[in-house]
């Protein structure tokens, strides 16, 4: 089960918030097909937002395919992103963090670390090259 | 769809003074509503008139398309927790409990002691001796467990600190997600409503100044930024709430149901407390306005 927490000065609308993490954690594994979401009274009883909010992302993320409300019982993931991925992500992250532990030698700090990651990746190819 | 609360010219005078005068308003069943306004901008005023503590000067009004307190079942469908959520110091919380169970034909023994239990509260302990938000949990169990279909609280979390404040919001939710229950909540403070709420009631100067769901007033409320200019030149759909200019740029919040294209703004959205503050400020500048003109003709 995944928690949600909000950021009160993101910009970013608490239900978009809620649709975001809910994608991030498919895409990451941490929610896999028939996983359930936490129901609305436990998220609200949490971080303290109107139920509505999080019917609204719920019934997002159903729209979208990627959950399934079950009347009664709860809400439930149903489509993932590409779960193969997942194993390739455990190399990836611990190169990420050799990376990062590398920057921080370096001096620089976390805004100077997040900027040039954020710049690489923009600057670079979108296609693989064969 | 019923109404939770709906007011037609509503006023109350207390002596000369007005502390709620031409408050017309429909709020339907269902919402959280965030009831917003200054010191003395009449919350309290409106939401005692709900409750039937006071009647009206003037106007009418039903809530739950009834009277107020026109019998005991109206009284029954309402929860009220006053300012500063009293509670009978000298008295136990399980002497609080039979209270509300021999007060309430609705009454749900099994959910107060429940959330008794949730709080992690001895029910020997007397009231007097428990923190600020362990009263104001209280106060708020004791009006949600006669099951009411609208819970009306007055500035329940202004003397709480952050934590406090954010578990009894948080408790507030639980039942809202639990139970159908309309809830109409009174706040100086903005920020701790944007998320619990999901329509706006905005009292100043003893008049509403704006209410709607706020997901369309946000959507419809704009703040333009752009070089100096007359602020006659909007079409008539658009409507300027405030604005202020500098030598060289004028700053208007405006409400336009239509997007503002005019390419010398530069538009922003806002949050829920901008929108207050521009509509506080409205009422305000109408105030100097109305004192000017007063002192002019004498």
């Amino acid at each position: 089960m995944i928690e949600f927490r909000l950021n009160s000065n993101s910009g970013v609308s608490p239900y978009q918030q809620i649709v975001q993490q809910v994608k991030s954690a498919l895409r990451l594994g941490r929610l896999r097909v028939g996983d359930q979401l936490p129901t609305v009274k436990h998220v609200v009883g949490k971080i303290a937002i109107n139920p509505n909010t999080v019917l609204k992302a719920y019934r997002e993320l159903e729209h979208e395919g990627l959950v399934a409300a079950r009347p009664g019982i709860g809400t439930f993931v149903v489509n993932s992103y590409d779960e193969t991925t997942y194993a390739a992500q455990r190399t990836l992250r611990r190169s990420l963090e050799v990376w990062i532990e590398k920057a921080r030698r370096a001096g620089l700090d976390d805004e100077s670390i997040e900027a040039l990651f954020v710049d690489t990746f923009l600057f670079s190819p979108k296609e693989l090259v064969r | 769809m019923t109404s939770a609360l709906h007011a037609t010219d509503l006023g109350k005078r207390y002596g000369r003074k007005w502390a709620l005068s031409n408050c017309t308003l429909d709020i339907p069943s269902g919402r959280v509503v965030a009831l917003v306004g200054p010191n003395g901008a009449g919350k309290s005023t409106l939401l005692h008139l709900a409750v039937g503590l006071l009647t009206p000067s003037s106007g009418s009004l039903t809530v739950l398309d009834g009277k107020p307190a026109s019998s005991a079942e109206q009284l029954g469908r309402i929860g009220f927790v006053a300012q500063d959520t009293p509670v009978y110091s000298g008295l136990s919380i399980a002497a609080h409990l039979q209270m509300g169970a021999a007060l309430n034909s609705t009454w749900d023994a099994q959910l107060a002691d429940r959330r008794i239990r949730d709080l992690g509260l001895d029910p020997r302990q007397r009231a007097g001796r428990l923190s600020g938000g362990q009263r104001a949990q209280l106060a708020l169990t004791l009006a949600i467990a006669k099951r009411p279909s609208l819970l009306l609280l007055d500035e329940p979390v202004a003397s709480l600190d952050p934590l406090a404040r954010r578990e009894f919001l948080a408790i507030l939710m639980e039942v809202v997600a639990e139970h159908d229950v309309s809830v109409i909540l009174s706040s100086h403070l903005v920020a701790d409503l944007e998320r619990v709420c999901d329509y706006l009631v905005v009292l100043a100067a003893s008049r509403v100044q704006v209410s709607g769901e706020i997901d369309e007033l946000l959507s419809t409320h704009h703040r333009l930024i752009g070089p100096r200019r007359d602020l006659d030149s909007f079409p008539e759909t658009v409507r300027v709430i405030e604005s202020s200019h500098t030598e060289r740029q004028t700053t208007a919040t405006v409400r336009s149901v239509d997007p503002i294209l005019d390419p010398a703004w530069s538009v922003e959205s806002l949050s829920m407390e901008d929108l207050v503050l521009a509509y506080m400020g409205q009422a305000e500048e109408q105030r100097r306005e109305l004192v000017r003109s007063k002192g002019g003709g004498q």
